[in-house]
């Protein structure tokens, strides 16, 4: 089970909630992807409207709700963004995203880590989106983030886990759980980020906009699932030259 | 202070680099990991009208990637008709004997009102040019009265000063579209015969003033119809380059008016076919895989519905260009009649059955409250 401030998970994969060709088939994509813990964009919804058509279909009894504060320019946004979601239902949890960037949407360090400090010190369980740097995620863990969440590649881009080498020290490093988040585009990607021992993934644009979404997210639970049991099989290591698989030692003389 | 965007001195330079391109140019723009200045040239070209499937399919992609099957919806709120520069193609000219009109405040919350009961969250208010009637004062009262009721506000009227744009970002406004209309400055003279809009260079500047006032977006487009549509295309992928080096914290959009009817009888000088206007679509969505691409009720229903999913990523929808038009019909003149006449609920069905979510509300006025 996966414990992240005192809340326990069973499945490994969170899910996002943008991009979908509609929000029922994002209902069913999440229902097959066997996730419990769901991000949603504050500024897509609406927490005082009960018709809101997302949060509408999203049991808050299955699904964790994530709120994220996709679109914040910096750490005053971000922050007032978590506090008024508080205030109007969303929980003390929050999925901090500050991107100032608006063409590469990548995190910015330096607010990140300020806003941070400040919603912890408010009370806040913070998981914040970063750039998968070590150090960051060595201070974010340090300011009481409850989780990191390195990303793997640029949001949307599906295209695997292209920051492998820093992913590797931050899980070596992280005292807290490691979420690998953005840029994985397949099932294989996940299962490669858990197999590192990454403790969950998160994935929206992956199964938002695949072929058959409902059945790219039941695939990326499978591959999480694997990617994990290999992680705790412990994975044989990896040679350049052949080794046989039934070894002859030749040293039977030894006494 | 760094020098403002300014295009090559010779505008037909930019004829020139299109008319140089060659089939193998288009293709290499096709395969390109990072689109340069060339290969817009290339995809804006003759050359590349054999390749606007390939074209269509690349810009399916991006867009696929980068917005998901989404489509955000949202309507203009016209505040005044009054206007005191002289356009050739425009309605609302000076020139033109029309019933004129300039909202009050209740007015045009009563405008907000029925277009947010009929569900839509993004407004952009427009007006013509003439501060004495609606100047920078009246913008910010309309935008504190509604920035709570809106997702987000935006605002297409005349330019404005840096220190104006920092006002009305803190009433709330979230974003700015300023249109050049043409990028051909002897082009701009003819058609801009009086009235602050006459001056190229003030218009062309704008742009840049809104971004260093910290709007989130910038919207900039030409009107098509009024010169060679492909190298107007070229200046713009020219304008969001220069504007996405110097302005990386803003976001950009890009509109593509056709000219329509209008009042004083304009017809267009150049014919922009719906081909052209798809190739200039895609050429500019594999230009910037980023930028929200506009296409408004200036085009008719069969050609929009066709277009969901490969390059637009914004509609307007059930649409009035006259001010008070939508609480109160036939109360003032329109500043162009429109060609996509489908109620907000028509066109929203109508992308839904194009396998996509019309979105209503992706952005929160919270993001401003200070």
């Amino acid at each position: 089970m996966l414990t992240i401030a005192g809340k326990t998970f069973s499945s490994r994969l969170f899910t996002g909630t943008g991009k979908f060709a509609s929000v029922a088939l994002m209902q069913q994509a999440l229902l097959s992807s066997g996730s419990e813990m769901v991000t949603v964009a504050l500024r897509r919804i609406d927490l005082h409207d009960p018709q809101d058509d997302i949060m509408r279909v999203l049991d808050r009894e299955r699904f964790f709700f994530l709120p994220n504060t996709a679109g914040a320019r910096d750490a005053d946004e971000a922050v007032r963004l978590a506090r008024l979601s508080r205030a109007s239902g969303g929980g003390t949890w929050v999925k901090l995203e500050v991107t100032p960037d608006p063409r590469t949407l990548l995190p910015d360090p330096v607010d990140t880590l300020r806003a941070t400090i400040t919603l912890v010190k408010d009370g806040f369980v913070v998981l914040p989106y970063i750039n998968a740097d070590p150090i960051l995620a060595l201070r974010l863990q340090e300011a009481g983030a409850a989780a990191v969440m390195p990303l793997a590649a640029p949001i949307g881009t599906n295209r695997g886990l292209l920051t492998r080498d820093q992913i590797e020290i931050i899980i070596e490093q992280a005292q807290v759980p490691v979420v690998v988040d953005a840029g994985l585009g397949a099932p294989s990607h996940a299962a490669l980020a858990m197999e590192m021992g990454a403790d969950a993934v998160l994935v929206n644009t992956a199964i938002a906009v695949a072929g058959d979404p409902v059945r790219m997210a039941a695939a990326f639970k499978l591959g999480v699932i694997a990617g994990r049991e290999a992680f705790l099989a412990g994975l044989g290591a990896v040679s350049t030259a052949a080794c046989a698989s039934s070894p002859q030692t030749g040293l039977d003389f030894i006494r | 202070m760094t020098a403002p965007f300014a295009l090559p001195a010779d505008f037909g330079a930019l004829a020139s680099l299109i008319a140089a391109a060659t089939p193998a140019g288009v293709e290499r723009a096709l395969g390109a990991r990072q689109t340069s200045i060339n290969d817009l040239a290339a995809l804006l070209s003759p050359a590349a009208e054999g390749y606007l499937p390939a074209m269509a399919l690349r810009s399916q992609a991006l867009t696929e990637q980068r917005f998901g099957r989404v489509m955000q919806i949202y309507a203009p709120l016209y505040l005044s008709s009054y206007c005191v520069n002289r356009c050739l193609y425009c309605g609302f000219s000076a020139e033109n004997s029309i019933r004129r009109r300039c909202l009050s405040l209740e007015e045009a919350e009563e405008e907000a009102n029925t277009l947010h009961q009929r569900g839509i969250n993004h407004l952009l208010l427009v007006s013509g040019e003439a501060p004495q009637r609606m100047g920078v004062d009246f913008v910010e009262q309309v935008a504190l009265r509604l920035k709570g009721r809106f997702a987000s506000l935006s605002i297409e009227i005349q330019p404005l000063t840096e220190a104006e744009y920092v006002r009305l970002f803190a009433a709330g406004i979230t974003s700015v579209a300023v249109y050049q209309e043409t990028y051909d400055p002897v082009l701009y003279q003819r058609m801009h015969l009086a009235g602050r809009k006459a001056d190229y260079l003030y218009r062309l500047a704008t742009p840049a003033r809104a971004a260093a006032a910290g709007m989130r977006e910038i919207g900039i487009g030409a009107l098509l119809g009024l010169g060679d549509w492909r190298a107007e295309g070229l200046a713009l992928g020219l304008h969001l380059a220069w504007l996405r080096r110097h302005f990386w914290r803003t976001g950009l959009a890009v509109s593509f008016p056709r000219i329509r009817p209008a009042e004083g009888g304009f017809q267009a000088l150049v014919p922009v076919s719906e081909r052209d206007l798809s190739q200039l679509i895609f050429a500019l969505r594999l230009f910037d895989p980023t930028v929200a691409l506009l296409l408004s009720t200036r085009e008719e229903a069969r050609y929009r519905n066709g277009m969901v999913g490969l390059g637009p990523t914004r509609y307007s929808a059930g649409s009035c260009t006259a001010p008070g038009g939508y609480a109160h019909e036939d109360q003032a003149a329109e500043q162009f009649a429109i060609d996509d006449h489908r109620s907000i609920a028509e066109v929203c069905a109508a992308i839904q059955a194009q396998g996509f979510d019309p979105v209503r509300k992706d952005w929160d006025s919270c993001f401003q409250d200070r």
